[in-house]
């Protein structure tokens, strides 16, 4: 049996018709249209699914769609500003961060989540606030570079 | 299958009363459907909007909302300054995305024996408040966590808080779990200390055990050691208790030789950083990290 469940995502409403026990990921994916997400493990151990809930970063593939109702969901789509990359997704295409690219968009809102809560993070910050996504491709380090570099723009914008 | 999104506790008991099953921060309860173990029940009710069962009242008896998530756990003052094993423990869970949505009463009524706010709970005193349609009531953490997975609350009763009694004056806690990995990992073992002092020896101390039995248990006879002064005579005698009493599994991560034996370094640690922290010295949170436990970053 299906219900009618809004969700709001990158700041749109979307209404969908869904089994209410589907996840968010498969529902954000095959029903709201937006691929950005991946599914890897999908019972909570990659983080390939990572998207914000209230800001705040949430596996998506093990969270059901029907509890998003209501908060506010963004997904690596609302990023960038039109054509114009977020800082992180061109710090990490300049780092060398992103190889087969399947982890980078659950990378990118866990560091994304990291930056709100904590604009200038020491490495081992970084190191923890990624701590819920794997990567089989970089080892990692220039996905950290692609943080700090990101940290110093966000800060040297700010202050200027 | 339904999903009701509480606002108020009444609502909450209303649904339960009616057969729902309350799902906070789903991190066992989808986890657990996702990875084949139990299907989801037929009606829930979350219960991660309602705001009385997200508050942290100072106090005594000091309250936590079941509600309350591991991130706030490991941050918010209170906890951090006079519960501090608690927010050890908090500090270990999952990864950042486990510990914004997973809470402290999921994490208790789950029944895990391996959960890692259960030792730190019941060295600090505290009990579980319940509450149905038919009222409120205060069980001790021993007689809630009956086995594996199973408590002794009803399917109609909900866990509203935790309640722990003010600490005394020169007191401090700790929980150390042995782990493979610094994220994503559950405890191989983990023990948590709660120490007060009375100059430079122990008025009362008090240890539990995590993922050595079929609940999370106490180290009884520990009486014996009041009076005396932390040292390695007294740590040494914690660490055999520990191991003594321990009565692990072997499976996958662990042999029941290495649970029982890493049990009592475990539990001498954890009774050194209270002791430590009890006498003023500040120790980070978690203090795995502060001790170095766990894979090097
Ligand atoms: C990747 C990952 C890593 C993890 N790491 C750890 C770890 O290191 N240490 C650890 O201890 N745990 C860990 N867990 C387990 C889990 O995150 C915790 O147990 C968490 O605290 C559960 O809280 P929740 O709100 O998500 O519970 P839910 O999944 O929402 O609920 C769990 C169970 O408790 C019931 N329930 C929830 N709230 C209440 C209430 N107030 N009253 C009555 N019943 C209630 C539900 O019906 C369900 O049966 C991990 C989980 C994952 C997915
Ligand atoms: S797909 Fe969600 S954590 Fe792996
Ligand atoms: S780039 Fe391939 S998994 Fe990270």
């Amino acid at each position: 049996m299906s219900e009618l469940v809004n969700l709001e995502v990158n700041g749109t409403t979307y209404p969908v018709q869904i089994a209410l026990d589907r996840n968010l990921s498969g529902v954000l994916r095959d029903e709201v249209g937006l691929t950005g997400t991946k599914e890897g493990c999908d019972d909570c151990e990659c983080g390939a699914c990572m998207v914000l809930l209230d800001g705040q970063p949430i596996n998506s593939c093990s969270y059901l769609a029907a509890q998003a109702q209501g908060r506010s969901i963004t997904t690596v789509e609302g990023l960038a500003e039109g054509d114009e990359l977020h800082p992180l997704q061109r710090n990490i295409l300049a780092t060398g961060g992103v190889q087969c690219g399947f982890c980078t968009p659950g990378m990118l809102m866990s560091a994304q989540a990291l930056l709100d809560r904590n604009p200038d993070p020491t490495d081992e910050e970084i190191r923890i606030g990624l701590s819920g996504n794997l990567c089989r491709c970089t080892g990692y380090a220039r996905i950290l570079a692609a943080v700090q570099a990101t940290a110093v723009e966000l800060n040297s914008t700010s202050s200027s | 299958m339904s999903m009701q999104i509480a606002t108020s506790l009444d609502e909450v008991l209303a649904a339960l009363a009616a057969g729902a099953r309350p799902i906070a921060g789903g991190t066992d309860l989808v986890v657990g459907h996702r990875q084949g173990k139990a299907p989801l029940p037929e009606s829930l009710v979350a219960i991660d909007r309602v705001p009385e069962l997200a508050e942290i009242a100072d106090g005594d008896p000091l309250r936590i909302g079941a509600t309350v998530t591991h991130a706030r756990l490991m941050t918010d003052q209170v906890v951090v300054d006079r519960l501090t094993a608690i927010a050890d423990a908090a500090a270990l869970v999952g990864s950042p995305s486990t510990r914004n949505v997973g809470t402290l009463g999921g994490n208790v009524m789950n029944g895990s024996p391996a959960m890692d706010t259960g030792a730190p709970l019941v060295v600090l005193g505290a009990e579980a408040e319940l509450a149905s349609a038919d009222g409120i009531r205060t069980v001790g953490l021993d007689d809630l966590w009956t086995g594996p997975g199973r408590t002794s609350a009803t399917a109609g009763e909900l866990c509203t808080a935790l309640v722990i009694p003010a600490r005394p004056a020169s007191s401090g806690s700790a929980y150390v779990r042995l782990e493979y990995r610094r994220a994503m990992e559950i405890a191989v073992v983990g023990a948590a200390a709660s120490v007060t002092l009375d100059g430079d020896a122990v008025a009362s101390v008090r240890v539990a055990l995590t993922a050595v039995a079929p609940t999370i248990i106490e180290i009884d006879g520990l009486e014996g050691l009041t009076g005396r002064a932390i040292d390695d005579d007294l740590l040494a005698a914690v660490a055999e208790a520990a191991s003594e009493q321990a009565s692990p599994i072997s499976d996958l991560r662990a042999s029941d030789r290495y649970r029982r034996h890493t049990i009592g370094v475990m539990a001498r640690r954890a009774v050194d950083a209270a002791a430590r922290r009890a006498a003023g010295e500040s120790i980070s949170v978690p203090v795995n990290r502060a001790l170095g436990i766990g894979a090097a970053a």
